[in-house]
């Protein structure tokens, strides 16, 4: 019968720790998330927040359009449908329905509270990842160890943060951009065929593995990810958006390198078959 | 606690194989959902509270 409650690996772990895989994992994953959320948030405290706040003034301002209604007045209740407002206002608000308006709900206050938040967020983030990165360690036969980890970050890296920025670059608020759920299942669609490619050309020898993981590799970007609507453009200056664009790219870098090693590292002390 | 550990080495390897395959899988799973909570959910509150986390992971946002 298996134990129910949580306790460390067994003394003797080569005979009935082996089934509890699942525990090993998620006791791997919390603390390697709790450092790496901790350590991230520091680093976009510097990094990519102060660029988003100065973002959000351009976005707040709305666009410099004349004769428009200031976009303060604009807001309707959460959910409602995407609407044309060309019909009862000035053209330039059409805008404002692309982008979106942090009045609606609730939101964490500035400061404190918003940064508690993003920790949060961040945290919660980096045990999913490391779940996700612990379980494909722990499923295939490979040394476990903080430069086997560090070598799966990069191949996470790529899967989910340079893979869909071809199509869709990190953005700053107030940039035009295509439907969610659209842009979402172009995203996940992209990080999952990444990751599936970078996984055949890594694991398997046979030449028909390599030429399906270059068409994995390649094909979201032939389809092409969803673009903004034609016509429009960010709230935020060009430099704004490239500074942006190369501060959370690093930022993810760091991330999975940080989240990779420390993987590697907790699943090889904790892991029941080591 | 005896007859456990005889159990569990009578069983063939292949079995203890799945059952760390499953088990692994499991825990992707659940992986899986936290990241589709925190970075993919629609509920206009989950987005706000998790803002800026989805704009530095180039989530699609708004």
């Amino acid at each position: 019968m298996r134990r129910m409650t949580f306790v460390m690996p067994t003394p003797s772990p080569a005979t009935e720790g082996r089934h509890h895989m699942f525990r090993a994992i998620v006791f791997s994953a919390v603390p390697v998330g709790i450092i790496t959320g901790i350590a991230i948030t520091l680093m976009q405290m510097v990094g990519t927040e102060p660029l988003i706040l100065k973002a959000e003034t351009y976005e707040n301002a709305g666009p410099a359009v004349p004769d428009a209604a200031p976009p303060a007045e604009h807001t309707h209740a959460a959910g409602t449908p995407a609407h044309d407002h060309a019909a009862s206002s000035a053209e330039g608000e059409g805008h404002d329905a692309a982008g979106h308006d942090h009045g609606e709900g609730w939101a964490p206050a500035d400061g404190f509270e918003r940064t508690a938040y993003t920790l949060g967020a961040n945290v919660l983030t980096a045990i999913g990842y490391s779940l996700v990165l612990t379980a494909l360690l722990s499923m295939t036969n490979v040394v476990h160890g903080w430069r086997t980890g560090l070598f799966f970050g990069v191949a996470g890296f790529a899967s989910v943060m340079l893979a869909p920025m071809v199509g869709l670059p990190p953005e700053l608020p107030g940039s035009p951009a295509a439907a969610l759920a659209a842009r979402q299942t172009w995203w996940i669609a992209t990080a999952l065929a990444t990751a599936a490619g970078i996984g055949l050309l890594v694991l398997r020898r046979e030449s028909w593995s390599a030429v399906l993981a270059v068409i994995l590799i390649a094909a979201p970007h032939v389809v092409g990810a969803p673009l903004p609507p034609a016509g429009e453009e960010p709230l935020a200056p060009l430099e704004l958006e490239r500074r942006f664009i190369v501060v959370a790219t690093v930022t993810s870098f760091v991330f999975w390198a940080l989240l990779g090693a420390l993987s590697g590292t907790f699943l090889k002390r904790l892991s029941p078959s080591a | 606690m005896q007859k456990q550990t005889a159990d569990a080495a009578a069983r063939p390897a292949v079995t203890s194989r799945t059952s760390n395959l499953v088990q692994s899988a499991m825990a992707a799973c659940l992986g899986i959902f936290v990241i589709g909570f925190v970075g993919f959910s629609h509920l206009e509150v989950v987005h706000n509270a998790a803002h800026d986390v989805r704009h530095a992971n180039a989530f699609p946002c708004h």
